[in-house]
């Protein structure tokens, strides 16, 4: 295998991703958000930890509804044997996208 | 009970009639993770709190004890020796709890990233016994210096550190403005971060994480236990919960509570008792 390096990234022109991710209360999309973060592919903006006290939006339709595109979802998982009450990472985790023209 | 003292200084929590904490202010330390003194600590203790913080922690033996840790004079002491602050640390942690480790932070003007949204050390999967983190905050801290980001009632949660690091907010989450003398004891589970400082002025936090020595059990004045606000403090929901881990998270304060108080048959809603529930054997049903 021959490795090269690749050329240095400049910024140009073309499709950029923004990302968003919504938690939501419960498995439905149309449950309301309880978290959230983004990034921003475009570089315009620089979304960090807690920089918002009010959600982008109050559901994950909303989120669609202005154009944010759904690409994943956290699968239901039943709890394992002898977990059934321990509480971790939020579970209900909704990833959007925008594409956008830089 | 042993005296921990040197030739100079015992230590504080072993003092007698502090002021302890009530048993609603205990529970709301289970519920949310976090008891907030603002502006507690004296004027003339902030005035030169930065300049011994800016010389930075001095190292302290893991597992020391608070007169070895801190000699008479440091700041770490001062604080300690405050009696709000001391009979706060004997009530949650009970007398003479040991020093994990001690350190300053400081946030310079327009510099630093936020931190990612973390719990401190690695996953802790103790059930019941915990940690508690003195933040002290020797300058007024508005929003724009960046205070600390905690997310109330998050502490019983199992992560692992920085894991949850693409959570940039959640719903209820408190980013902390206070008066200079502020003082936050934290469940060592709660998860936080420092946010980034976007104003002019740097900001400074002093930290101590404190080692329960004993078992976690009634050392806060229990004559109120019985209040009916310590039931409300632990079924009082926050705005991230979940629709339906939520609840569970009021199960598990509720053995939290169990272990703390000693009272093994202490409910809300019936959640614990309604789970547990295994009468007798099928013959004898």
């Amino acid at each position: 295998m021959t490795l090269t390096t690749p050329a240095p990234t400049t910024p140009g022109t073309g499709l950029r991703q923004q990302v968003l991710a919504l938690y939501l209360s419960n498995s439905s999309l149309d449950a309301a958000v309880v978290a959230w973060g983004a990034w921003d592919g475009t570089g315009a903006t620089r979304p960090t930890a807690g920089d918002a006290d009010e959600p982008p939006y109050a559901t994950g339709v909303e989120a669609l509804l202005d154009g944010w595109r759904l690409f994943q979802a956290s699968p239901l998982q039943p709890p394992a044997p002898g977990h059934e009450y321990d509480t971790s990472f939020l579970k209900h985790e909704f990833f959007f996208e925008k594409l956008v023209e830089v | 009970m042993v005296a921990v003292s040197t030739a100079e200084q015992t230590d504080p929590t072993l003092a007698e009639d502090l002021p302890l904490l009530s048993s609603p202010e205990v529970a709301r330390f289970v519920a949310q993770g976090a008891l907030v003194f603002e502006g507690l600590v004296p004027e003339e203790v902030n005035a030169t709190a930065v300049e011994q913080l800016e010389q930075g922690a001095p190292a302290v033996r893991y597992g020391a004890s608070i007169p070895e840790a801190f000699p008479a004079g440091t700041l770490g002491a001062t604080l300690i020796a405050l009696p709000r602050v001391a009979g706060a640390l004997r009530s949650l942690l009970g007398p003479a709890p040991q020093v994990d480790h001690h350190a300053v932070h400081v946030r310079p003007p327009h510099g630093g990233e936020a931190q990612a949204l973390h719990a401190d050390a690695i996953i802790d999967a103790r059930r019941d016994a915990f940690d508690v983190q003195l933040m002290y905050y020797p300058r007024d801290v508005t929003l724009e210096m960046g205070g600390t980001l905690s997310v109330p009632g998050t502490h019983l949660r199992q992560i692992n550190e920085s894991d949850i690091g693409r959570y940039h907010n959640m719903l209820g989450q408190t980013r902390l403005t206070c008066p200079a003398g502020t003082v936050v004891l934290l469940h060592h589970g709660i998860w936080h971060g420092g946010r980034r400082n976007d104003s002019g002025t740097p900001r400074y936090m002093y930290k101590i994480r404190f080692n329960p020595t004993v078992r976690q059990q009634r050392w806060w004045d229990v004559s109120d236990l019985d209040d009916p606000r310590v039931a409300a403090e632990l079924d009082a929901r926050q705005p991230w919960m979940e629709q339906a881990s939520g609840r569970l998270e009021i199960h598990n304060r509720v053995l939290l509570w169990r272990e703390l108080s000693g009272d093994p048959t202490f409910d809300i809603d019936y959640w614990v008792h309604r789970v547990t529930n295994r009468p007798g054997t099928r013959e004898e049903a």
